[in-house]
Order: structure tokens, then sequence, then C-alpha cells
């Protein structure tokens, strides 16, 4: 039924989870008894900033063309599926299925196309 | 006797129940869209079990990957719900139940009503033809293209149309001019 390498990925998966969190809980262990042991830190619940302090907090709102982006992944990622599934056969389709995706792909593209005169698509 | 696919199943079963409830009776939202995204790579997991491994990979690509993006920067494009306590329609629970219900019915009745579905006459005969033929991208794409046996041909571009709707949209509604 299930392929068995299903199996074999569920294992690793499951071998990674092990050592990370053994790792952890072996230095935790360490860490008290060996160190100075557990404390409550304010710090230690501040947000990472690559050892900067943090100035004000991580949940602000963001500009609303990260939403464009965002989208614009969404529609091409769809895309990307529908392509996939046309090209593994595209052989047997020949000519109608050339067309066929020819045209999904333009349809497409005017929205790209759309979004780039509309000036979307530039590092804000 | 439980094999592998049973015991992979009932695993995958207990996950997809609890993030699903995660979801919903989450009081952060934020939190709520993280739950989310692990119960679309849950439900991918069901997709192999049915040996639907297409559209396994396409659920975690399009699903537990972009939605669940579209639905965190729609979020953090919100003003309150940044806040720890933002779940506005919380209120509304009983009108939620009340259209799950109503779903979950309709849900129900399909797959009973289906070929494949255990009442059915002969049930497991029909889900192995199934299994033989879909599952395969191959066959798969031949619905979708071929014009010939069972075409999907007008769907297929009209979804391309859809789908440029949704980028013109976006960009009409979310620019800022």
């Amino acid at each position: 039924m299930v392929a068995t390498g299903y199996l074999f990925a569920a294992i690793f998966f499951l071998g990674g989870c092990a050592f990370v969190l053994g790792g952890l809980a072996f230095a935790d262990t360490l860490n008290a008894l060996l160190l100075k042991g557990r404390k409550r830190a304010a710090s230690k619940f501040d947000t990472y900033e690559s050892g900067e302090i943090p100035l004000g907090s991580a949940w602000v709102q963001y500009p609303l063309a990260f939403y464009i982006f965002a989208l614009l992944f969404v529609a091409f990622d769809v895309d990307i599926v529908f392509i996939l599934s046309w090209a593994v056969i595209f052989q047997q389709l020949g000519w109608f299925g050339f067309v066929e995706i020819v045209f999904f792909i333009a349809v497409l593209a005017l929205g790209l196309v759309y979004a780039w005169r509309k000036g979307v698509i530039r590092w804000i | 006797m439980l094999d592998l696919p049973t015991v992979a199943f009932y695993i995958i079963a207990i996950l997809l129940v609890g993030t699903a409830l995660a979801v919903v009776l989450s009081r952060n939202i934020v939190h709520a869209a993280l739950f989310l995204a692990v119960f679309f790579g849950a439900a991918a997991g069901v997709y192999v079990l049915l040996n639907a491994e297409f559209i396994a990979i396409v659920q975690v690509l399009i699903y537990a990957g972009a939605v669940t993006i579209l639905v965190l920067f729609a979020i953090m494009l919100t003003q309150n719900a940044m806040s720890r306590n933002a779940n506005p329609f919380a209120g509304q629970w009983w009108l939620a139940a009340i259209i799950c219900a109503a779903l979950a019915i309709g849900i129900i009745y399909a797959v009973g009503s289906s070929k494949m579905a255990l009442l059915s006459a002969n049930a497991s005969a029909n889900m192995t033809t199934a299994g033989a033929a879909g599952g395969s991208i191959v066959r798969l794409g031949q619905l979708l293209y071929s014009p010939f046996d069972y075409s999907y041909v007008l769907p297929f571009e009209i979804a391309s149309i859809v789908l440029l709707v949704a980028i013109v949209g976006a960009i009409v509604i979310g620019r800022e001019d």
C-alpha cells in the first residue's frame, strides 16, 4: 500500500526531532548540574535580534504591498501545479495541449504585465 | 491486527483533529494561523495514505506553503490582529457551529453516496480500480488536458482567468495611490 520510502522518511524525521530535543535536554541538564542552573531573567524572553537590544515589539503592522507579493506568489504557485501536470504528458497531447498551455500562461502573464506596469514589482 | 498504514492514519487523524481544534479555540489569531499550517501538512499525510501523492505534494506546496503565508500576511496587515487576544469573531461561535454542522452533513452525504463508500455494493473493487487509475500525475494530466476522453479543458482555461482576476483585484484594491 504505502511505499516504504515514507516509512524511512518518517524514521528520519523522528530521528531528527529526537536528536534536537535530546541535545537540548542534555544541554539543559548539564547546565543545571555543572553551571549556574536555571534563572528566570527578563532578557531571556526578549525578541532575538542578533544580539542587539530589540527596539519595540516584533508584532508590528506590515506594509500592504507585501500582501500583493504574497498573492502573486500564490497565483504563480497554482500556475506551476498546472504546468507540471501538463509537462508530464505534453508529448501525448501534441499541438492541442501546447495551445492550451500557451493560452493559460498568456492569461497569467497578463496579470504579471499588469503588476509590472502598475509598479507593484519593486523593492520597497 | 493493526498494519502500518492504519497506525499512520490514526496518528495523522489525531494530529488533524487536534490542530483543527487548536485553530478554532486559540485566543491568539497568529497561533491559530500557525496551527492551520500544521493542519495542512497533516492533511497531506492523508492524501499520501490514499495513494494520491501528487495531490499530497500540491497540498504542501499550495496550502502549507502559499496559503499559510497569505493568511499570515493578511493577519499581520490588520491593525488590531497583532494584539494578544484578537479573535474578534469568538462571540459568534454558535453561528460557526451551525454552519460547520451543515457542512459536515453535506460531506458525509457526499462521501456516503459515492461509489467508494463502505456501504456501497462493491466498495473495495471500486476502490482498487480508482487506486490503479487515479493518484498518478499522468492520469491526472490526461483528464485535465486531453480533448478526447473526459475533458476539463474549459475549466482549466477558466482557472487561468480566475487567477488573473485574483492578481488584478489584489493590485487594484491593495495599491495606495
